[in-house]
C-alpha cells in the first residue's frame, strides 16, 4: 500500500514538475494542481496509515480502543485541500483574465517589461 | 494577561476586516476603520511587547484551551512581540499614505479589508508556534496580496501577479510537504515540542538535514533569496505604490522570520552544513541583488532589487549564529539579524513610499523621466535622503549600527569572506541610491514630461497623507539611530532567546515535573 502510494506521489510531483515547464499558463495551473495533490498524498502517507481502529469513544467507555488510528494527517490534508482549492480557484481567474488582458497564454510573452 | 494579549494583534486586524466588509460601500467608514484597525494593531502590538519584555521570559497561550503538544499554541518572544509592533508601525504609515493614493474603485473593490487581512496573516505568521498553523497563516498572508496585488487588473499588475502567484504557490506546495514529512519523522508539529523530539534524533540526522533543506528552499522562495527571488522584481513595481511598501516592508520578512526561527529552534543538528549553506546563500543573494539593482532606471525596480540584497544581510547574521559556539558570538551575529529585520523592514517602506510622491510629482517612475525634485521639492529630497543613507549604512542612522552588529560579529569569527561582500555590497547600494538621488533630485525636469501625467495632491489634507508616513518613518529610522543602544539592547535580549531553544520549549511545555 505504501509503496504504491509512494510511486503515485511520486509520477504526481513528475507530472506536475513537467507541466510547470511548459509555456502554457493553463499547463502550469495544472501542474500546481498536480503537486498540490501529491503533497496531501504525502503528508497522508507520511502520517503511516495504519488501517486501526477510528479513534472514536464509545459510549460507556473512557478512552479510545487501543491502537486506533491517528486522526491528524486526515485533519491536516482536508485544511490544505480546502486551502488549495481556494487558491487555485483564484488563480485560475487571475490566468483566464491575463489571458483577457493581455491576449497570450504563452508565459514567454509576459516577459515584456522586463529587462 | 496573556490570554489576552496574544490573540489580540489577529483578533484586532480580524474585526476591522469584518467590520469593513460589512458597510461595502461606505468607503469614508472603511478608511476610518483602516485607521483605527491599524493604530490599534500597533497598540496591541506594543502592549505585547511591553508585557513580554517586563515580564523577562518567553509568553505562550493554549488556542481552545487544548494543552500543547495538541493544541495551536500561540508564543510570544521578544523577536516575534518586535515584529508584532513593527508590521502595526507600517500598516498605520501605508494605511495613512493609501487614504490618498489608492484611487477609488480599487477602495470599492475592497482595499482595506484586505490590507487588514494582510496584517492579521503577518501578525499570525510572527506570532503561532505551530508549522501547520504557520502553514495556514502564510497561506492568509498570500492570498490578501495576491488580491491586492492583482486589484486592479492592470495590464502590468497582471502580468507581474502571474509570477509572483506562480512562484508562491510552488513555495506552499514545498513548505506543505516538508510538514507532511516533519510529521511521520517526529509525530508533532508544535514547534517546542518538535524541537525537543529533534534534539535527541541523532539516528535520523540525515533525514532531519534533508526536511531543513525542504525548509530552506521553501522559505528561501518567500524570503526571495538567491537564486529564488526572480518573483519579486517582477511583481513589486506594479501594483499602487502603497501595495508595493506594505510588501516591501513586510512580506519577505515574513519568510526571513520563519527562517530564523526554524534554524535557532528546530534544525540546529549539523550547523556546519545547514548553517554555512545560509551564510552562502546570504553572500550571494547580497550580491546578486545589488548589481541587479545597479541595472535598473526605474525607481521602485531599483528598491525592489534592493530589497533581494538586504535580505542577504539578515541571514548573513543566521549563517554566522550556526557557524560558533561562543554563546556571546552566537547572540551577537542574531541580534544583528533582528535589528536589521526592524531595520530594514522601516526604511524599505519609507523609500517605496518616496518613490510614489516623486512619481506623482513627475508623472513616471523612470529616473530618465524624474528630475528637479530638489529644486522644487526640498522637504521631499531631506526625507529621501534619511532613509537613502540609512539603507546605505551611513552613520549615525539606524542602517549603520545594523550593519556594525553584523560585521563586528563576523569579524571576531574570522569570517573574512562575508564580511568583506557585506561591506562592498554596502558600497554599492550608495552608489544605487546616489543614482536616484543624481537622476531624480538633482538633475532638471526634461521639458518632454507631460503635465497630465502628473497627478500631485490638490488639497492640504491629501498632502499631509503622503507626507506624514513619510515624515514619521524618516523620523523613526533617525531615532532607532540615535537611540541605538536601546535598540540594540532588545535586539540582544531577543538574540540571546533564540539562541537558546531550552527557555522557549519550557514557555511552551512547561516546565519537566
Amino acid at each position: 500500500m505504501t509503496i504504491v502510494l509512494a510511486v503515485t506521489i511520486g509520477c504526481l510531483y513528475a507530472a506536475g514538475t513537467y507541466m510547470m515547464l511548459r509555456r502554457s499558463l493553463f499547463k502550469l495551473i495544472l501542474g500546481l494542481v498536480l503537486i498540490a495533490h501529491g503533497a496531501n498524498l504525502l503528508i497522508f502517507v507520511a502520517g503511516k496509515p495504519s488501517g486501526a481502529q477510528p479513534p472514536i469513544v464509545a459510549p460507556g467507555a473512557s478512552q479510545p480502543p487501543a491502537g486506533f488510528a491517528d486522526p491528524l494527517p486526515q485533519a491536516l490534508i482536508l485544511t490544505a485541500i480546502v486551502i488549495s482549492f481556494g487558491v487555485l480557484a483564484f488563480a485560475l481567474v487571475l490566468f483566464h483574465r491575463t489571458y483577457q488582458t493581455v491576449g497570450t497564454d504563452d508565459s514567454d510573452d509576459l516577459r515584456v517589461d522586463e529587462v | 494577561m496573556k490570554d489576552l494579549l496574544l490573540p489580540l494583534p489577529l483578533l484586532v486586524p480580524l474585526m476591522a476586516a469584518a467590520v469593513s466588509l460589512l458597510v461595502p460601500r461606505r468607503v469614508r467608514v472603511q478608511r476610518l476603520l483602516a485607521i483605527i484597525g491599524t493604530l490599534a494593531l500597533l497598540g496591541a502590538g506594543a502592549a505585547l511587547l511591553i508585557f513580554v519584555a517586563s515580564s523577562e521570559r518567553i509568553q505562550a497561550t493554549q488556542i481552545g484551551a487544548w494543552p500543547a503538544p495538541y493544541g495551536i499554541t500561540l508564543v510570544a518572544d521578544l523577536f516575534s512581540a518586535t515584529m508584532v509592533v513593527v508590521a502595526g508601525l507600517m500598516g498605520l504609515a501605508v494605511a495613512v499614505y493609501s487614504l490618498t493614493d489608492i484611487d477609488p474603485p480599487r477602495e470599492a473593490f475592497g482595499y482595506y479589508p484586505l490590507l487588514h487581512i494582510l496584517l492579521m496573516g503577518v501578525c499570525g505568521a510572527f506570532l503561532t508556534g505551530d508549522l501547520f498553523n504557520l502553514y495556514v497563516w502564510f497561506e492568509v498572508m498570500l492570498m490578501a496580496s495576491f488580491v491586492l496585488l492583482a486589484l486592479g487588473g492592470e495590464k502590468a499588475q497582471l502580468r507581474g501577479a502571474i509570477k509572483y502567484v506562480a512562484l508562491n504557490l510552488v513555495a506552499s506546495a514545498v513548505f506543505l510537504a516538508a510538514v507532511g514529512i516533519v510529521y511521520g519523522v517526529a509525530g508533532t508539529l508544535n514547534m517546542a515540542d518538535l524541537a525537543d523530539k529533534l534534539r535527541g534524533q541523532s539516528a535520523e540526522a540525515g533525514l532531519v538535514t534533508t526536511l531543513a533543506m525542504l525548509f530552506l528552499i521553501a522559505f528561501g522562495i518567500k524570503a526571495a533569496a538567491f537564486p529564488l527571488f526572480f518573483w519579486l522584481p517582477a511583481s513589486y513595481h506594479t501594483p499602487p505604490v502603497a501595495v508595493s511598501a506594505i510588501f516591501a516592508g513586510l512580506l519577505s520578512k515574513v519568510g526571513v522570520y520563519a527562517l530564523i526561527r526554524v534554524f535557532t529552534l528546530l534544525f540546529t543538528q549539523e550547523t556546519a552544513y545547514t548553517h554555512a549553506l545560509i551564510l552562502i546563500v546570504a553572500g550571494l543573494t547580497m550580491v546578486t541583488g545589488v548589481l541587479g539593482a545597479a541595472a535598473q532606471h526605474e525607481f521602485r525596480r531599483i528598491l525592489s532589487f534592493h530589497i533581494i540584497s538586504q535580505i542577504g544581510y539578515m541571514l548573513m547574521g543566521l549563517g554566522l549564529f550556526g557557524l560558533t559556539s561562543d554563546p556571546a558570538l552566537k547572540s551577537l551575529a542574531l541580534a544583528g539579524s533582528v535589528f536589521y529585520i526592524v531595520h530594514h523592514i522601516v526604511v524599505k517602506t519609507n523609500l517605496f513610499l518616496v518613490s510614489g510622491v516623486a512619481q506623482r510629482l513627475c508623472g513616471s517612475f523612470e529616473l530618465a523621466r524624474l528630475g528637479g525634485l530638489y529644486s522644487d521639492h526640498r522637504l521631499l529630497a531631506v526625507l529621501f535622503l534619511v532613509p537613502a543613507l540609512s539603507l546605505a549604512g551611513m552613520p549615525p542612522l539606524s542602517g549603520f549600527f545594523a550593519k556594525l552588529a553584523l560585521v563586528k560579529a563576523g569579524l571576531e569569527m574570522q569570517q573574512y569572506a562575508i564580511v568583506a561582500t557585506a561591506l562592498v555590497v554596502g558600497l554599492l547600494t550608495l552608489f544605487s541610491m546616489t543614482k536616484i538621488w543624481a537622476e531624480a533630485f538633482w538633475k532638471p525636469l526634461s521639458s518632454g514630461t507631460q503635465a497630465t501625467e502628473m497627478q500631485p495632491p490638490q488639497t492640504a489634507s491629501a498632502r499631509t497623507a503622503l507626507l506624514a508616513p513619510i515624515a514619521a518613518l524618516a523620523l523613526c529610522t533617525v531615532v532607532i539611530g540615535l537611540a541605538a543602544e536601546g535598540v540594540f539592547g532588545l535586539a540582544l535580549r531577543a538574540a540571546d532567546q533564540l539562541a537558546n531553544p531550552e527557555t522557549y520549549i519550557r514557555a511552551v511545555l512547561g516546565d519537566p515535573s
